[in-house]
């Protein structure tokens, strides 16, 4: 700063408070003033254009438009605004994906599955339609949750992982049940139809408790073939569980230590029985397309059949 | 001296002028939508909240979610793709106050309901990170133990009716409700059985998954399963709310 500046007697307002407390009067600088009259003429211009004014119970809607076309194919031009703007983006961005879309919509999942030029496709689309509505449950990368979502990236499958099965989960949901046997089966009997189950995967339980669970799981009085089938494989048509792979869900036996926790996580089940492992339906929500596009891509984590 | 000196060295008017200057950008942006025809759009669906659910917007107020989660999906594509169909002002119209919220530390919820399961509902409010390992949403584990108190819910639905929410009281408003909104919802709104219709839904949809009493639990989850599902936007042409703007 020059030292002529320095000593001008700088403007004040002439007030003074407390004796010696005194306010500068500085003209704003120009460059500031300029700049302001030219967002105020800025302000003019925009008026114009976009929708601005409230008049009477509607607004000046402006001069600018927006053209696009509507889902019944028919062909709009209105005044600027958000939603406008949006269809004409999403019709962009449509265009865009169409040749891929075009082949989806024609093509069955196993069609699908086996083109390699929708490979990249169906994997990045359909990774950010898992991550935003099915990783909440079956985890990032479909890994599943124990006692709460299966695993999609293994080779079992409650509800089978053919691909009209896997299409038909997502689109309809699922709605995982079994009765509770309290008071039905005694504490032993529970014990033995855990061992019996146990016995599939090389625990070593007591072999006579074993049998005895065998002759009750096929007996009427526990009735557990009904649903899981004669060989304790599960049926898909009903999505029950496969007991005899060592593949758990409901009942945590991996994480047990002792053959003793691994029954109690078995018998658990069977007391409390299921009513739980609730998967909301999709068809709603996402479109066709969408779960086509899932379908291969779940089916493609690992286990698809 | 200045022209405003009169203006500054005068406490009081200077008080009332500062509140005059700063409501004009308020007086001109909000105040002509209560006037301008289809602000609020004309569409099937929107209804008040039963009185479970309206019990649930209260917890979703106590516990503060507003400050976390928006309720308000803007026109844009990228909001569009994530969480669905832009919000409508009608979807709000019973909203008092509106829970569109300004921050999104969390995912918007405008369209949460159905989305998840009421499973994932308890065990994601009792431990997020159990579900969402790089959630930073807090525990709520006392919705579970905390029973819910619905003694006074029928005066919670007669402030809302003094607002303009059309909770019935009497034969004539309840006629009303069956008119607009069809009976087996108006029977819902009805004030006079609000305590019997709390407690059947809690019954009938078991939203905790425990039976032994309603919980807090109950009514929260029935409000989040509720969220942006009134509207069936499939009846409707994909611009069919364009020409309200």
């Amino acid at each position: 700063m020059s030292m002529q500046k320095q000593q001008q007697q700088p403007q004040t307002t002439g007030h003074v408070w407390d004796g010696d407390l005194q306010e500068y009067n500085n003209p704003l600088p120009n460059w500031w003033l300029i700049g302001f009259y030219l967002t105020v003429i800025f302000a003019i211009g925009y008026w114009f254009l976009y929708p601005a004014w409230p008049i009477a119970g509607t607004y000046t809607k402006g001069f600018a438009t927006i053209r696009y076309t509507n889902d019944k194919g028919v062909t709009k031009t209105v005044h600027w605004n958000s939603r406008a703007l949006l269809m004409e983006e999403t019709n962009a961005a449509v265009a865009k994906q169409k040749p891929y879309y075009d082949k989806i919509g024609s093509m069955t999942p196993e069609q699908i599955a086996k083109d390699p030029d929708l490979n990249s496709f169906v994997i990045s689309a359909g990774k950010s339609l898992f991550s935003d509505n099915c990783a909440a449950c079956h985890q990032q990368g479909g890994v599943g949750k124990m006692g709460f979502a299966p695993n999609l990236t293994d080779d079992d499958w409650l509800y089978g992982g053919h691909f009209d099965q896997i299409q038909q989960t997502i689109t309809l949901g699922r709605h995982g049940y079994m009765p509770p046997f309290r008071g039905v089966l005694n504490d032993q009997q529970m014990t033995e139809l855990a061992d019996y189950v146990l016995s599939f995967t090389k625990v070593p339980v007591n072999p006579e408790s074993a049998k005895a669970g065998d002759a009750l799981f096929h007996s009427e009085t526990a009735a557990c073939y009904y649903c899981h089938g004669a060989n304790a494989k599960g049926r898909t048509v009903i999505g029950s569980a496969n007991l005899t792979d060592n593949i758990w869900l409901w009942a945590n036996v991996p994480a047990a230590k002792t053959v003793a926790d691994k029954e109690d996580a078995i018998k658990h089940v069977i007391t409390n029985g299921l009513h739980k492992g609730v998967m909301p339906t999709w068809g709603g929500r996402l479109s066709a397309d969408q779960i086509k596009l899932l379908t291969v891509y779940v089916h493609d984590l690992g286990g698809g059949q | 001296m200045f022209k405003h000196e009169w203006l500054e060295t005068n406490i009081g008017l200077l008080t009332v002028a500062t509140m005059l200057a700063i409501s004009i950008g308020g007086l001109v942006e909000i105040a002509p939508l209560f006037f301008i025809k289809g602000t609020v759009e004309k569409v099937d669906g929107v209804r008040p909240y039963t009185p479970l659910e309206l019990r649930g917007r209260d917890i979703y107020q106590r516990e503060g979610c507003y400050l976390c989660h928006s309720q308000m999906i803007r026109p844009f594509r990228d909001e569009a793709l994530r969480y669905g169909h832009y919000s409508l002002a009608a979807e709000s119209q019973y909203d008092h106050p509106f829970q569109w919220g300004s921050k999104r530390t969390g995912p918007d919820l405008a369209r949460v309901g159905k989305k998840y399961s009421n499973e994932w509902m308890v065990q994601h409010l009792v431990a997020p990170r159990s579900l969402v390992p790089q959630s930073v949403m807090p525990n709520f584990p006392w919705l579970l133990t905390n029973q819910l108190d619905y003694s006074d819910i029928q005066d919670r639905m007669k402030a809302l009716r003094l607002a303009g929410v059309p909770y019935s009281l009497n034969k004539a408003e309840y006629d009303a409700n069956v008119k607009k909104f069809g009976a087996a919802t108006a029977k819902m709104l009805d004030i006079t059985h609000a305590r019997q219709n709390l407690i059947a839904q809690a019954q009938e949809n078991n939203y905790d998954g425990d039976r032994s009493g309603i919980s807090e639990m109950d009514a929260l989850v029935a409000y989040l399963q509720v969220l942006g599902t009134m509207v069936d936007f499939s009846k409707y042409d994909d611009d069919a709310f364009v020409k309200y703007r």
